[in-house]
């Protein structure tokens, strides 16, 4: 049943570890999981990591744009777990990095569609060839979650500063496995908002959910362009968000990682725009 | 008008703590909504409390919880059916059966018995359910974790609403703690928590 997952990867390898399967979850959408999981991605495999972004969605797939690979895209996830594609015919190469690659989910199929019990055995075959696995999760807590969930072994919580998102990742944070300790990537930061009082801080965040800190993303125009043309911010020298995300991935891989900087910049276009926009409250 | 002129002229609360706050309650009430279990065990313990003062009738009693503006308010209905009299009634329930009391814990039986017999006189009149013992304790952050249980007859507010950050425990985390807390009180045998608050 499982022969498609089976075969020999591109080359014949030594006995390796297990890579690790995260899944990057919210509970509520729009906060930024596909856009984290390109950019963490990127990020570990800028550092030379061989990792493999699952797109979970299936029926909603988007991490194939936000990376910039959506004409590459042949076959998907369910064509994999139906063996209709072999894993090898469905893995996309990323453009920029030879040990990014991407598993699509399937656009025009459903949630329901995807068989928990394949779904996990295929994440078992990925981890047995990469050393990350990121696990792109569906908005919701229903069978899309659970299936995205079922394969991983860590979670990664991405929450925005409002009282929506953070309620909704304190339920899913209930819903996860007792024996994860999941962590938590506070995105789209203003922090001259929070300065002025006018928007829940990391700390506030945090004193809820109570979760160790992975990092956090400033709300930064950059995003939104690098999104447009396909391109991850990761990659960006020059961004902050680049390298807010490229700390991510090290302390992902193990690294000793400072605190992140939570201030709001002093000069510069960020903070223009965020005073600019920090009068409506 | 006046609303008008006060939203222009009064200085607000900034919005982000405003958020917080509301964050704040609205995890409690989730995760009390979200804990049957653990609610239920609380509701035990504070029956097994209770009938170690008074006979009460354990079918009719009801504990819930309630969003107020500013917390979340554990309601207790109890209909207290008699008195016991420390010393000489001992509990015929299978509760976990107090020690004689500490010596410093003192025991007014009045205000009790008082509410027991109008109780008692109300149902008999009304065919209702008998006047209950009415509790009403203002949830702080940990609301399992909160000792404190007032039996007396009047809603009696136990302690101030805590300033302390809201803790949004996860659900084995509060397991955890309610079983600790139950541990607690079962080994504390009474009086301790309900003294305190009963003579503050």
């Amino acid at each position: 049943m499982m022969e498609a997952f089976e075969q020999p990867a591109e080359s014949p390898q030594a006995v390796r570890p297990l890579g690790r399967a995260i899944v990057i979850t919210s509970g509520k959408g729009g906060v930024g999981k596909t856009t984290t999981t390109a950019n963490v991605g990127t990020a570990l495999a800028a550092r030379g990591a061989k990792v493999v972004l699952v797109d979970a969605d299936v029926g909603l797939r988007n991490l194939d744009i936000v990376l910039g690979l959506e004409s590459r895209v042949k076959y998907h996830l369910l064509d994999v777990l139906e063996e209709k594609a072999t894993l090898d015919d469905a893995l996309v190469r990323d453009k920029r990095s030879e040990s990014l690659y991407l598993l699509a989910a399937a656009q025009t199929r459903e949630k329901e569609d995807v068989d928990t019990g394949l779904m996990k055995a295929l994440i078992e075959t990925l981890r047995a060839r990469f050393d990350y696995v990121l696990i792109d999760c569906p908005a919701g807590i229903e069978m899309g979650f659970k299936n995205a969930v079922a394969g991983a072994q860590h979670a990664i919580i991405v929450c925005t500063p409002e009282v929506s998102a953070v309620r909704d990742a304190d339920r899913v944070v209930g819903l996860l496995p007792n024996d994860w300790r999941p962590e938590l990537i506070v995105n789209r930061l203003r922090p001259l908002l929070v300065k002025k009082g006018k928007m829940l801080s990391v700390d506030d965040v945090n004193g809820i959910l109570r979760l160790p800190l992975l990092g956090v993303i400033a709300d930064e125009p950059n995003v939104i362009v690098a999104t447009n043309r396909g391109e991850p911010l990761a990659l960006d020298a020059l961004s902050e968000t680049g390298a807010a995300y490229r700390a991510i991935a090290a302390k992902i891989a193990g690294e000793d990682v400072p605190a992140p900087d939570v201030r709001p910049a002093s000069t510069g276009i960020f903070n223009k725009l965020g005073s600019l926009f920090g009068k409506r409250g | 008008m006046i609303d008008f002129f006060n939203k222009f002229f009064r200085p607000a609360p900034p919005s982000g703590a405003t958020a917080k706050e509301r964050l704040r309650l609205v995890l409690l009430s989730d995760h009390l909504s979200l804990a049957p279990d653990v609610v239920e065990s609380l509701k035990r313990d504070l029956l097994a409390v209770i009938s170690r003062y008074v006979e009460i009738d354990p079918a009719q009693a009801d504990v819930t919880f309630e969003r107020r503006d500013h917390d979340v308010a554990m309601l207790a209905s109890i209909p207290i059916t008699g008195v016991r009299r420390p010393g000489y009634d001992e509990s015929p329930e299978p509760t976990p059966t107090p020690p004689p009391a500490p010596r410093s814990v003192r025991y007014d039986a009045s205000p009790v018995a008082e509410s027991a017999s109008r109780g008692v006189a109300i149902a008999e009149k009304t065919q209702a359910p008998p006047d209950p013992v009415s509790l009403e304790l203002p949830m702080t952050p940990d609301p399992l974790l909160s000792p404190a249980v007032a039996s007396e007859s009047t809603s009696t507010e136990v302690e101030p609403k805590s300033t302390a950050t809201s803790a949004a425990h996860r659900r084995r985390r509060r397991r955890r703690k309610a079983n600790a807390a139950a541990k607690r009180s079962a080994q504390a045998q009474s009086g301790p928590p309900l003294n305190a608050s009963a003579q503050a």
